[in-house]
């Protein structure tokens, strides 16, 4: 239990995957405008993050026991595609009210890396079943606090003129992302 | 004579008028995570570069025969090939590369400069033309990351390529005098990536701005699934993209 205790909370304060492992990048940055809509890609994230998870470790296994393991990336790229896929138009069949606030972020997650990202780093660190899913799950949640942190600094940024004009927009986002990432980097050694 | 201008601006519009990471702003993910020193930044370049010029050039030969509801999954079906076959070789011949990349090697399939070429280039385009595109796209991708990251190798190990001659670290190092003794740790570290990217993206708004032109903001103008997005915002620009598009290609 304490083993699982401690991949959670590495991977949403130690190792952020935004914050210190830079994947995920193009999402936090875009969608992190607006609380709600920092919220629902974060949701959206987790739950994409956990399924793929799920599905992709069972099928390492088979790739493995017949010694094709270098498709991994193809395989586990079109899985993920497929499951987004899936998982939308089974949101809209059957659960239309979370659809409406879910699903808009569902087509940008099938390139978000950092679904990809979590999947093969479960692999490579040789996690066993429960412990993927509980890190996929981690990562997930370590990306929701980034994006909901990240959406209060960023409304304080909204039409200040006192910024100097090159740095004001992306630059100026960037700087505060860094300020964030530093303050992250306090929790390292956290876990051991 | 003016086909041959043409393929020249092609040719060069990604270097610096479009470059991919700080103009359109894309691929901020490899950007951020590969340049802790020049090394690294230049052979995610390459490995970048090699993928995207191979996949323009399937996808503008495949663009007739693939139908058009599905297009999205084939390209990446073809990228993904491309990126294994990549990720062979890095690991036969650059093992200090292929280890130090990471899971940001197979990453490279989810590259939002290499969908976004495949989905607003190749498959509009003629074989060679898609072909200069990469290369262009591809160089001016790789210049940024070896730029960035030989400033941040420079400011926080005070070293420049410590790692150039693949294997033997010792082999070839260029130390900088004074700041190796005083190094900035921090700058190669993540937030430092963050703060040099800042700067970077700073440094070509002011050059933009001296120009009289207006620096980008995060659009989904750059997007590759700007088409299947439902977000209003990306449809409303979407339709005044399109307007542009014809000066754009």
């Amino acid at each position: 239990m304490a083993g699982y205790l401690s991949i959670i909370i590495g991977m949403i304060l130690v190792n952020n995957y935004v914050l210190a492992q830079f994947l995920g990048i193009c999402p936090f940055l875009g969608v992190s405008k607006k609380l709600d809509s920092a919220v629902g890609m974060g949701i959206a994230v987790i739950f994409v993050m956990v399924l793929a998870t799920a599905a992709t470790w069972p099928i390492m296994q088979i790739l493995n026991a017949w010694e094709i393991g270098y498709l991994q990336t193809i395989v586990f790229i079109l899985i993920i595609a497929a499951l987004v896929q899936f998982v939308e138009m089974v949101l809209k069949k059957f659960i239309p009210a979370l659809h409406k606030s879910l699903g808009v972020y569902l087509p940008l997650i099938t390139t978000n890396c950092a679904v990809l990202g979590v999947c093969i780093s479960n692999i490579d660190a040789g996690y066993n079943y429960p412990q993927s899913l509980v890190n996929s799950f981690g990562a997930g949640v370590g990306f929701l606090l980034a994006m909901v942190i990240f959406s209060g600094m960023r409304s304080k940024l909204e039409g200040n003129e006192a910024i100097p004009k090159p740095f004001q927009g992306v630059p100026i986002t960037l700087v505060t992302a860094a300020m964030l990432s530093l303050g992250f980097m306090g929790f390292g050694g956290l876990v051991g | 004579m003016k086909e041959k201008t043409s393929k020249l601006a092609i040719l060069t519009k990604g270097i610096i008028r479009e470059n991919p990471v700080l103009v359109l702003l894309l691929g901020t993910c490899p950007t951020l995570a590969t340049t802790s020193s020049a090394f690294n930044g230049m052979g995610m370049g390459i490995a970048a570069t090699a993928v995207l010029i191979c996949s323009n050039i399937v996808i503008s030969i495949l663009a007739k025969v693939i139908p058009d509801k599905v297009r999205i999954p084939c390209y990446i079906v073809v990228i993904a090939g491309f990126v294994t076959l990549v990720q062979f070789i890095v690991q036969a011949f650059a093992e200090p590369l292929y280890n130090s990349l990471g899971v940001f090697l197979p990453l490279i399939v989810v590259n939002c400069i290499i969908l976004g070429r495949a989905e607003m280039f190749a498959n509009k385009n003629g074989v060679i033309d898609s072909a200069l595109d990469g290369i262009g796209m591809g160089l001016g991708f790789t210049l940024a990351l070896t730029v960035m990251g030989a400033v941040r190798e420079i400011i926080g190990n005070g070293t420049i390529f410590s790692s150039f001659f693949l294997g033997d670290p010792d082999a070839f190092t260029v130390t900088i005098p004074f700041v190796s003794e005083h190094p900035m740790m921090i700058i190669a570290l993540a937030p430092g990536g963050f703060f040099v990217f800042a700067c970077a993206i700073a440094a070509v708004n002011a050059l933009l701005a001296r120009k009289g032109k207006t620096p980008r903001e995060f659009s989904c103008r750059g997007c590759a699934l700007a088409s299947m997005c439902q977000q209003e915002k990306c449809i409303a620009e979407l339709d005044s993209a399109e307007i542009k598009k014809g000066v754009e290609a």
